[in-house]
């Protein structure tokens, strides 16, 4: 897919995270819109995976551990076909499967997240179990830079890093923001490169809404042999609705009809802008 | 006293001993069987694993939550994973990947608590686990056994690794004598096994206070003539509710023991289905009390709290002049 095919793709991913979030009057509508655009490029160009390979031992593994942006995985994975996109309708409704974070009751979903900090220990884990079967697939984790203060995270770098996993990768969705403010007033955790380098890990910057840039960046992984990969993606909470860029409140703000309506007028732009 | 398993002789180890050299075993056979430690495989009996299957062991080192979020991994890639550390550490630092990783993500890890109770009798209560059943038995989807001997723990290691959802196993260290397998020779996980008959009394044992509660048993006809009824309820959850419901309706005294708080344990566990099914059996639970425990060796800390044959003995009279 081209870079301008994906940029198409995310705008329409856009306004189902907000169409569903609006429906559902839940969500976390800043952290989906932030990493959308690196789950488009993960899906759409780089994982190994889909309805049909789910169960193969060999597919690809996409683990996230923001669960809480589950909305962002959800439209992609209707789009990708591992369900019909009409399921996201029950989102957070009683008894659905679609709440507020991602379960493997829902097809395509790898694991059980949502609590802070267990996605990359999880995602060592898997990838050790292909270092250790001599198989090929590779493991992915998006982990939201506000949950970086978790202690496991730290952990598990340090085992990354022993066993040599560079079939693993992290993915930060670095937006800056999380609940209560900026992550650098909360509990800055800067400079995450020379941290997660220090810890043993080849270290990327990118621009985490250029689709080339993302396309380039995880063609070249592994960054370096025997090292695990981390990717700090650059992000804008809230990015693609004017109103919404980097406004805390819209961490987990649900928009109101007339701004419902604004940002889809905003996004139908868009697409005449490409 | 031992009893005979696949014409191996299986007493008088501690149970540690037996689930390792249980697992060198399964390893031999099933490549995919690995083992996950948190430099805890000195304390586990497992450094002759490590050194006849390096490639079936995983070091994590001294991270607990890591222990287990990697271990699910491990599982949800298709290993079938023992977690082994120490049952304080594990079920207490690393609760919330229990619960989410392994039970909620329904990935088969079998979880490995050594040491458990008061098997650290003397380094204090930082390294004691009397909450585990407690806070296991609240989270949904996990067996939660405690084996009394060696027989039952190469039962429920062989079992457990065939078995494609979570466990939390937990023994300690001391050497633990065969129980009498002439009643019952068999081991299910959800079923209790009952280790001795008796017309008067019901002791419910798990883990290493089977043991004492026959001892209890053996000394209460010697010296009273009382019968007494001996169960060893390895599996805490699921609770065997089918045996209960049958001890319990001669309305014979009934008394549980355990190495576990006696809040949210075996005792518990048992009166809360008793009373929820109109059983009024005079019932008392012996555990550890909630107070800083006494330290000592673990032997010492069972007879401070009467977890002993004359403890458990004494308890017995009393419940039964309290019957009459």
């Amino acid at each position: 897919m081209t870079p301008k095919e994906l940029a198409l793709k995310s705008i329409g991913y856009r306004k189902n995270i907000l169409k569903y979030i609006y429906g559902a009057n839940a969500g976390h509508t800043g952290g989906s819109l932030s990493c959308i655009d690196i789950l488009n490029v993960l899906y759409n160009h780089t994982l190994n995976v889909g309805p049909d390979n789910f169960k193969s031992p060999d597919r690809d593994r996409y683990i996230q551990s923001k669960g809480h942006c589950v909305e962002a995985l959800f439209v992609v994975l209707a789009d990708k076909g591992f369900f019909p996109e009409s399921d996201l309708e029950t989102l957070c409704r009683y008894k659905s499967h679609y709440i507020g974070h991602p379960t493997r009751k829902v097809n395509g979903v790898e694991q059980n997240t949502g609590a802070l900090g267990h996605g990359l220990p999880i995602s060592v884990g898997t990838a050790l179990a292909a270092k250790m079967d001599k198989k090929a697939y590779r493991v992915f984790t998006l982990l939201g830079d506000g949950e970086l203060p978790e202690g496991s995270n730290w952990e598990a770098a340090l085992t990354a890093a022993h066993y040599k996993l560079d079939n693993l990768t992290a993915i930060i969705d670095h937006n800056k923001l999380q609940i209560t403010g900026r992550t650098s007033d909360v509990c800055n955790t800067d400079p995450i490169d020379q941290k997660f380098e220090s810890f043993g890990w080849a270290v990327r910057h990118v621009d985490g809404h250029n689709f080339k840039m993302l396309q380039e960046t995880l063609d070249e992984l592994p960054f370096t042999e025997d090292k695990p990969s981390l990717i700090i993606a650059h992000t804008v909470k809230g990015k693609g609705i004017s109103y919404m860029e980097d406004e805390l409140k819209w961490h987990h703000g649900v928009p109101n009809k007339q701004q419902f309506a604004q940002a889809i007028e905003e996004l139908d732009n868009a697409v005449a802008a490409l | 006293m031992g009893a005979i398993i696949d014409n191996v002789l299986v007493s008088d180890k501690a149970n540690l001993e037996v689930f390792s050299g249980t697992l060198q075993n399964l390893a031999e056979l099933d490549r995919d069987i690995v083992v996950v430690t948190s430099d805890s495989r000195g304390s586990g009996k497992l450094g002759p694993f490590g050194q006849k299957y390096p490639a079936q062991i995983v070091e994590i080192g001294i991270a607990e939550q890591n222990l287990v979020g990697v271990a699910a991994g491990l599982a949800s890639a298709g290993k079938k994973v023992f977690a082994v550390s120490p049952a304080c550490f594990l079920t207490a630092r690393a609760l919330e990947q229990i619960k989410n990783d392994v039970a909620y993500s329904d990935n088969p890890v079998k979880l490995i608590g050594i040491s458990a109770g008061v098997s650290y009798g003397a380094l204090g209560s930082t390294h004691h686990s009397l909450h585990d059943f407690a806070v296991l038995r609240a989270v949904n989807n996990i067996t939660v056994v405690a084996p009394a001997d060696n027989f039952e723990t190469e039962q429920a290691i062989a079992q457990a690794a065939t078995s494609n959802h979570p466990f939390y196993l937990r023994f300690g260290k001391k050497v633990m004598p065969a129980l009498p397998a002439d009643i019952d020779n068999s081991f299910n996980f959800g079923k209790g096994r009952i280790i001795r008959e008796g017309k008067d009394l019901t002791i419910i044992g798990t883990g290493e206070t089977v043991y004492p509660a026959w001892q209890a048993a053996e000394k209460l006809e010697q010296d009273y003539n009382i019968q007494a009824m001996v169960i060893s309820m390895h599996t805490i959850k699921p609770l065997d509710y089918e045996l209960l419901a049958r001890v319990a309706a001669n309305g014979n005294p009934i008394i549980t023991v355990e190495e576990h708080s006696v809040y949210g344990g075996l005792g518990e566990a048992c009166a809360s289905f008793l009373l929820q099914h109109n059983y009024h059996n005079p019932f008392k639970i012996m555990g550890i009390p909630d107070e800083y425990t006494v330290t000592g060796s673990q032997n010492e800390i069972f007879n401070h709290y009467g977890l002993s044959e004359s403890g458990i003995a004494d308890t017995a009279l009393k419940i039964l002049k309290q019957k009459h």
